[in-house]
């Protein structure tokens, strides 16, 4: 009886394993993060560092997240003027336009695209500090590895996420414009009439609040990938260092998704 | 008995299933090189990596200097710490910094000091190291010996008591090895350091080591000198030898110390039963550690080796040589006596190609010289005893410049 039991019982026995292991890692990820947050604030502030990180992070993303933003803003300018046109209220589209981006898409699509860009790298670089003992390294000079390389790319992406989120929404609002107007003959005094109509502080600040959160996110997921990529099995090699990149990078993107939910329902 | 600058008592250590380290206890002395030995994956760098602390014991305590570190406050051991440095296996050097910028680390990051004072300490550093000229070039440019001296450079720019090698010769070539052996004991010579030394490297890392501990199943199987560990009868450690023994000696091409200490014996046996008389020639080549330049001790090497190669040439073919210490080589000459052998080794000195010695640049500019002793075995005493009378020994020294 109580071996039927047990063969009954061994799914959800490893439903659960997986979750508490899910849950021990997020745990560890939490305590990581607690501490790059907290060598920000201490002494001496590696400013030098963060500064490259911005050029990295932010200054190098720009023309990526200029391109996603054109793209992105002249697609819903189409889509938008032609669902609109039915219902003869195209002259809304500035307003459609330029709050889908400055709520929604602006902030996730900055995040989504800075983890492609910066944070496999930062996935991949800290991998291979890792199994090139270069961490252990750091630790026995007694740098502290996190406040080394993680402080100073959370810092920087606390920065830059913000500023790069504002860059994808004024370029998307332009691409809106783009074909809103010049492709398909809308009067671009109204276009912009409705941008500036619509959108209020609030809806600037929830879009900022939401890039702030994806920047902890981004950091925190890719650089805690690389960190720990020896403790996973067969973490080492090239093969460590691809698998941490991978798991950064879907990690990072499913966790943008789901906090993107979780904070539009608590902003608005 | 003098106190150990760092006593390990009764370290354990598991990974999952595996134990690698069953209660393993020994000490470390100051000013001294302790060379780590054992089967590969047998806990060597394991052992390492808990005394500077990137391991926790799952057992068992670690005294520095006498005191338990599990009793120390943060900052009492954090202040141990920083006088130990580690020179990873493969360097372990960020890649992502230029030479000087890796060197420097240490200082920037810990140290509050001018960036004046840090250039300064650095590039002294280099000098001593000979790598003045690769400051700019980041780790992926160079070669791997340059990247040892580098691991080494930084290692050494904080000043430590004592400096933990990981492997130091892996994946280096005969003389190169031979190289970074030499280095690691001039420096410890020059700047006094605690040496501790994981190597494969037998019998080459005796001859820079004062202590010998033998790793086995996870315990300390043998504490001592390398003369000791030579000499002993145990079975582990006989089987181990033997087990790590090449056919030859891999910079010179000559005899093994093992073959040569046989060979001893037997003339000796043959001494006692017949008194047939044997002797014993010393070779030792002087100021190696004078020849300048970038890869100085990679040329001091080469020269040993070389010079080997011409005594080989030269020496009857009833003669077995050595290789006994860095820059020492031993002959054993069978059925002769001291005035015979001294005339040999005139005749050898004379013919030998003294350009084919020095023909690597760098070896011309100083001026080596090779110091020969012999000495008659007529008493029932060991090789290492019959060594050091022949370093003592005025008589029947000769010296020959080869600049």
């Amino acid at each position: 009886m109580s071996g039927v039991l047990a063969i009954l019982a061994a799914p959800f026995a490893a439903l659960g394993r997986r979750f508490l292991g899910l849950l021990a890692e997020m745990g560890r990820m939490f305590l990581f993060f607690g501490e790059a947050l907290l060598h920000i604030v201490s002494v001496p502030f590696s400013f030098r560092r963060t500064l490259d990180q911005v050029e990295f992070i932010g200054a190098q993303s720009i023309f990526v997240i200029a391109l996603t933003a054109l793209s992105t803003g002249m697609v819903l300018g189409l889509q938008g003027y032609y669902t609109l046109v039915d219902y003869g209220s195209e002259g809304l589209l500035g307003a459609v336009v330029a709050n889908t981006l400055i709520r929604e898409m602006g902030p996730v699509l900055t995040a989504v695209m800075v983890t492609a860009r910066a944070g496999s790298a930062m996935a991949a670089e800290i991998g291979v500090m890792r199994i090139s003992e270069q961490i252990d390294a750091l630790e026995t000079m007694e740098i502290n590895p996190v406040r080394f390389l993680v402080t100073p790319r959370l810092a920087a992406a606390l920065v830059s996420f913000p500023l790069l989120t504002a860059i994808f929404d004024v370029v998307g609002i332009c691409g809106g414009y783009l074909t809103g107007s010049m492709l398909l003959s809308m009067n671009p005094y109204l276009y912009f009439y409705r941008v500036e109509n619509s959108i209020n502080l609030h809806d600037v600040t929830g879009g900022f609040v939401k890039s702030v959160f994806f920047a902890v996110v981004v950091i925190v997921v890719c650089s805690f990938s690389g960190y720990t990529t020896h403790t996973r099995q067969g973490g080492f090699g090239a093969r460590g260092v691809s698998d941490s990149t991978t798991r950064a990078v879907v990690m990072s993107c499913v966790l943008i998704l789901v906090f993107d939910y979780v904070l539009t329902s608590f902003i608005r | 008995m003098e106190r150990p600058i760092i006593e390990l008592r009764e370290i354990r250590k598991d990974f999952g299933n595996v134990e690698v380290l069953r209660g393993v206890s020994l000490s470390i002395f100051r000013g001294e090189i302790t060379t780590v030995i054992g089967k590969s994956g047998g806990g060597k760098s394991v052992l390492l990596k808990h005394i500077i602390g990137l391991l926790a014991p799952d057992d068992g305590e670690i005294f520095f200097d006498g005191r338990n570190i599990s009793a120390m406050s943060k900052a009492e051991k954090n202040a141990w710490r920083r006088k130990i440095s580690y020179v990873f296996q493969g360097a372990a050097l960020f890649d992502s910094m230029t030479v000087f910028e890796n060197i420097a680390l240490p200082l920037a990051e810990k140290k509050r000091m001018p960036r004046r004072r840090i250039r300064e300490i650095v590039s002294g550093r280099m000098e001593q190291l000979d790598i003045t000229a690769i400051g700019e070039k980041y780790p992926s440019q160079i070669s791997g010996g340059m990247k040892k001296r580098v691991a080494l450079a930084r290692a050494l720019v904080t000043e430590p008591e004592i400096v933990l090698f990981d492997e130091p010769t892996t994946g280096l070539d005969p003389i190169r090895k031979s190289a970074v052996h030499a280095m690691i004991s001039d420096y410890q010579k020059r700047l006094g350091f605690t040496g501790v030394v994981v190597s494969h490297e037998i019998p080459d890392i005796f001859f820079i080591s004062q202590r010998v501990v033998m790793l086995n199943e996870g315990r300390v199987h043998f504490e001592g000198t390398p003369r000791e560990l030579e000499a002993s009868e145990d079975e582990v450690i006989q089987h181990f030898l033997k087990g790590i023994e090449t056919p030859h000696d891999a910079l010179t091409g000559l005899h093994t110390p093992t073959q040569l200490a046989s060979r001893y014996q037997a003339e000796m046996d043959q001494h006692i039963r017949h008194s047939t008389a044997f002797s014993l020639a010393v070779f030792t080549i002087e100021n190696l550690e004078g020849i300048p330049g970038d890869e100085g001790r990679v040329t001091g090497q080469t020269v040993v080796r070389n010079f080997a190669q011409e005594l080989r040439r030269h020496l009857r073919p009833s003669d077995t040589c050595a290789r006994f210490g860095m820059d020492r080589i031993l002959a054993v000459l069978p059925n002769t006596g001291r005035d015979e052998a001294k005339n040999v080794l005139e005749d050898v000195l004379a013919r030998m190609d003294k350009k084919r010695i020095v023909e690597r640049e760098g070896a011309r500019s100083s001026c080596l010289s090779v110091r020969a002793g012999v000495v008659q075995a007529d008493e029932d005493s060991s090789i290492q005893d019959i060594l050091e009378k022949a370093q003592e020994a005025g008589a029947g020294v000769m010296v020959r410049s080869v600049c």
